[in-house]
């Protein structure tokens, strides 16, 4: 049981990182239609978050409910792949995560739609729609960045080259994941590695940008709570009220 | 203030499914308060047990919706606001809501409130597992009217609206921009 909590940790981890880090963005976004989209894509992850760590916290049993998943945890606790925590960077940067993130989440979500795991399948199944809007949207968007002017063609193609070691973390499992396959519960990583990479592929191509080699060294830890330097800063703002007053509600 | 004269009588057991489905058909969508919940598809199933419970089973629009927790409260104050003392709401994910469920009377409203309802049935999620959903080069091209002249040479400004289940669209005849309901 404990092995299926952590799995769906890693899940609602995942989505709340890169939510709080989309959030930073409201109001900043280059262009209000980007600020809105942002936003709007920082609260579908936000929802989905809740269903993932409701599940998690049902099945631990020990009474932390959402907010104390989110709130009470300190940075080693949180088990969030590092492409999740990089920083926003230039908008590039910030969409090149994205869509690495959004092609990986939709495969993984459509596999999650067909577990073993009832619960599991039906929010895969609430998830599904929202997840498609997301990658096409980060997809059409690469697009344009790279296929654009040169500067932002150079900029694409160095936030490519940049994060593209942290692109490797999602499909390197560990026993967690290994023990969900075998109880088919969650998809195999050389499947979702294999549609990922033909999906970025296509969406390269597209966009005029260099896809850096497949079998280069990819970076770790962040699934096992190793984590950059980076996160603890997310998590003193994300969290910065619970600490401050412990148990404070609306 | 109850005084002798009270004529609206307490409803408690043994009121019908019926009912209640008339009451809730009276609260507004928080977000778009010309259209009501039940038009809206939010509302999967009254029951009612033999002791007087109600159970509401809602299920969410999008994942984060922030109008789900105000939609639960206004359904139990709605309900208690009628004399049922038991109100329950469950919360069901699946089947994932869509925008087909939407009443015809509710996309009606939408347009009439200048909002252009979803402009087609949303393909079977099987579909989606084809790849073909997240393809640039197979995305849907949809005709969507404006509500305002009913033109359809419109076009897309922005992917998000107001809401997550919104997206901007301008009139290229009228030159008005609205909102867009999204097929979901």
């Amino acid at each position: 049981m404990q092995t299926k909590v952590n799995y769906l940790l890693r899940l609602g981890d995942n989505a709340l990182i890169l939510s709080q880090q989309l959030c930073q963005l409201c109001g900043k976004g280059p262009a209000l239609e980007e600020d809105m989209a942002l936003t709007n894509v920082a609260l579908d992850l936000l929802g989905q978050t809740r269903l993932w760590y409701e599940y998690a916290g049902e099945l631990e049993g020990a009474g932390r409910d959402e907010d104390k998943l989110a709130y009470h945890r300190d940075a080693h606790d949180f088990k969030n792949c590092l492409l999740l925590e990089q920083p926003n960077g230039n908008y590039a940067d910030t969409m090149v995560r994205q869509f690495f993130f959004d092609a990986w989440h939709y495969f993984l979500i459509v596999g999650l739609t067909r577990s073993s795991d009832v619960r599991i399948s039906a929010i895969a199944e609430k998830s599904l729609k929202e997840v498609t809007y997301h990658l096409r949207r980060s997809g059409d968007l690469i697009v344009r960045l790279g296929d654009g002017t040169d500067v932002s063609h150079a900029k694409t193609q160095a936030a490519v080259n940049d994060l593209w070691m942290y692109s490797g973390e999602v499909f390197a499992y560990d026993a967690v994941d290994e023990a969900m396959v075998a109880e088919g519960v969650a998809p195999a990583a050389a499947d979702l590695r294999a549609q990922w990479l033909a999906h970025v592929a296509e969406i390269f191509a597209e966009a005029t940008l260099t896809m850096p080699p497949a079998d280069a060294w990819m970076q770790s830890g962040g699934k096992q709570g190793r984590h950059s330097e980076h996160l603890g800063y997310i998590l003193a703002e994300m969290q910065f009220l619970q600490r401050a007053y412990p148990g404070a509600t609306w | 203030m109850t005084t002798a004269s009270e004529t609206v009588a307490p409803a408690k057991a043994g009121v019908h499914a019926e009912q209640i489905w008339a009451w809730l058909a009276e609260i507004s969508d928080p977000e778009i308060p010309v259209i009501s919940i039940v038009d809206l598809g939010i509302v999967r199933d009254v029951q009612m047990a033999a002791d007087g419970a109600c159970t509401v089973t809602i299920t969410p629009t999008y994942s984060g919706c922030p109008a789900m927790q105000v939609i639960a409260d206004a359904i139990t104050n709605a309900l208690q606001a009628h004399g049922l003392q038991d109100v329950r709401l469950q919360n069901q994910l699946s089947p994932a809501w869509t925008t087909d469920w939407m009443s015809e009377e509710g996309k009606a409203k939408l347009k009439g409130y200048g909002i252009a309802p979803p402009a087609q049935q949303v393909i079977d999620i099987s579909g989606l597992h084809a790849g073909a959903a997240v393809s640039r080069r197979a995305q849907p091209r949809l005709t969507v009217a404006c509500p305002n002249c009913g033109s359809t040479r419109t076009e897309i400004t922005s992917q998000f609206g107001s809401t997550p289940c919104k997206a901007l669209y301008k009139c290229l005849d009228c030159r008005e921009p609205f909102d867009y309901f999204k097929c979901h």
